[in-house]
């Protein structure tokens, strides 16, 4: 439980005159629930970016399950199980829910060379994503379109998707974002259960989830962490409150 | 009692014709009818080949008609140096060329694959509108090249003095030749209904559809892209191959870039991302061509407008539009 499975050492990284990410250091313990917050272009979203891979840093490193990932493609940090959704929902909305999913485990698959079977008919896509939709309580709707399933059923399939490729640590950028309080609460359930099993990095405004999920808390601040700390212990900071929680009011 | 579905009805309708058409063209007296249709079918692989890219995959390849030349001159050169009984260069050995089509056409299919392996592991690297320009700047700098080679005919072309040898085919029989690029067809389509339906099509249509979630979920996205084009153009050097024997000539305007955007517009006209659909744009665009060329040496003014309604009034081209709301084919 101890050991990081993520590391960030002292990212840096700059758009123009910008500091998007400012020595970035922190890291996430595997099976751990760790929350980034900070006030709007803290730099939170690039933080992702850089981890996940699609954000090349200026200088830093990132160690993802004892390895040094820094120079590593996308694909292939997906590939050892760092998995990332993202703030604006991000599918394939030609497809149904079910054929998403499947698109998630077939990379898990190994190579998808192959040109004859059906990979509508294959169950050993279709079991684990029928699987996975029900774990995010989407299984009545595995044959709908992408494009007619309200916003907090295509945000329950983005995480589905996530989900279904077994992954060792989650970068989840605002799970909620544009839900309503019942969807939002439904996710907080779908979420809680995965302590201990996965490690994440959540990206979230919505500060009643951060203190309800959340293990550990990190504030961000124009691309640096300004505390890092249990939800009581970043409530209780007055820097922090100043710096960020007073602008909620 | 028999539910038929409306695509099932169109394709065993399309069969029908497609079967007895050289019959039928005896029977009317019009037997140069079968000829034309034999270009339809060789123009409809090529399309089918591009909608791989285009349609499923969203690589808008303006170079299409490269892979189409790079077939048909494979089997002109063969057929030239086995007529001259000179070698072909820059091979080891003294091979006289050939015009087995057991030899000629895989090889077509083999070269016009390297070359797409080439065009497309650079141009690939690019995205959009840079896409469009360097597959087109690619297929004119073959084009250029062949223009100016003379031990190939240059811009005047080479004719190719004897169809392929198929035996017990004879491909000089109008209705044989008819025929046998039908099987090939066929053959091709059922290929490619096969592969877009498969776990490496689930990646192109991904691919089309959100790239960046495909990296995101693990894919090496670049690869999947390359195969499928090097599989387009071999499948567009097939079509070469057929083409050089129809017309028995090749030369550089198979690769000009209109020769390209024809088969472009066969895809759409026919309906993006169907298998079946660039079949229909093929006869729609050269049955016009055909037909309005009769009355004026201007079709174009036709065509033109004519290609602006179905892109506007029939989504889904053609197919799209004779299958009904449905959802094109899978």
């Amino acid at each position: 439980m101890s050991d990081p499975v993520l590391e960030v050492i002292e990212l840096t990284k700059s758009f123009g005159a910008v500091a998007a990410s400012d020595g970035l250091t922190f890291s996430v313990k595997r099976g751990e629930i760790h929350a980034l917050i900070g006030p709007n272009g803290a730099g939170k979203t690039t933080a992702i970016g850089q981890l996940s891979g699609e954000i090349r840093p200026d200088s830093g490193r990132v160690r993802f399950d004892g390895q040094d990932v820094t120079h590593m493609p996308t694909y292939r940090r997906a590939q050892l199980g760092l998995q990332r959704s993202y703030q604006i929902t991000s599918l394939f909305p030609d497809f149904t829910a079910e054929d998403n999913v499947a698109m998630a485990i077939q990379a898990q698959q190994g190579h998808s060379f192959q040109f004859w079977a059906c990979a509508k008919r294959d169950a050993t896509l279709r079991q684990p994503a029928r699987l996975a939709l029900k774990r995010v309580g989407l299984d009545d709707k595995a044959n709908v379109k992408v494009t007619e399933l309200a916003h907090g059923e295509q945000r329950q399939l983005e995480l589905a998707m996530v989900l279904a490729t077994g992954p060792t640590m989650l970068l989840l950028d605002e799970p909620m974002a544009g839900m309503g309080q019942s969807e939002s609460l439904a996710m907080m359930e779908i979420l809680r259960p995965l302590k201990g099993e996965v490690g994440i990095l959540l990206v979230e405004h919505d500060m009643d989830v951060v203190f309800a999920l959340a293990d550990v808390v990190s504030v961000l601040v124009k691309g640096t962490v300004l505390m890092t700390g249990t939800p009581e212990q970043v409530r209780a900071n007055a820097e922090v409150r100043r710096a960020y929680l007073g602008d909620e009011g | 009692m028999i539910s038929l579905s409306r695509r099932t009805a169109v394709h065993v309708i399309g069969l029908v014709i497609l079967a007895t058409l050289p019959v039928a063209a005896d029977l009317a007296g019009e037997p140069f009818l079968t000829t034309v249709a034999s270009r339809v079918l060789i123009y409809a692989i090529a399309a089918v080949s591009l909608d791989l890219i285009l349609g499923y995959g969203a690589m808008v390849s303006f170079g299409h008609g490269a892979f189409f030349g790079v077939g048909a001159y494979v089997v002109g050169i063969l057929t030239h140096h086995a007529f001259n009984g000179s070698a072909v260069p820059f091979l080891p050995g003294e091979w006289m060329g050939t015009t087995s089509a057991i030899l000629q056409w895989p090889l077509a299919i083999l070269v016009s694959g390297f070359f797409a392996l080439i065009i497309g592991a650079l141009s690939l690297r690019t995205q959009g509108v840079y896409f469009i320009m360097i597959t087109l700047a690619f297929a004119q700098m073959l084009y250029y090249f062949m223009t100016s080679l003379p031990t190939y005919g240059g811009e005047d072309g080479l004719n190719v003095w004897e169809r392929s040898s198929l035996p017990p085919l004879d491909l000089y029989n109008d209705q044989q030749f008819y025929y046998l690029t039908l099987a090939v067809l066929l053959a091709f389509v059922g290929l490619m209904q096969r592969f877009v339906n498969s776990r490496f099509g689930m990646v192109i249509k991904g691919c089309k559809q959100n790239e960046t979630r495909m990296k995101a979920l693990g894919y090496p996205v670049y690869r999947y892209k390359l195969a499928a084009f090097v599989i387009a153009g071999m499948g567009a050097g097939l079509a070469g191959a057929l083409a050089a024997n129809h017309t028995e000539f090749v030369g550089p305007g198979m690769m000009h870039w209109t020769r390209s955007g024809e088969i472009m517009v066969m895809v759409i006209l026919g309906g993006l991302g169907t298998v079946i659909g660039p079949i229909l744009g093929a006869a729609t665009l050269l049955m016009m061509e055909e037909v309005l060329s009769q009355f004026t040496e201007h079709w174009m003014v036709i065509l033109g407008p004519f290609l602006i309604f179905v892109v506007l009034f029939l989504r889904g081209g053609i197919y799209g539009w004779l299958i009904g709301p449905e959802k094109g084919d899978e």
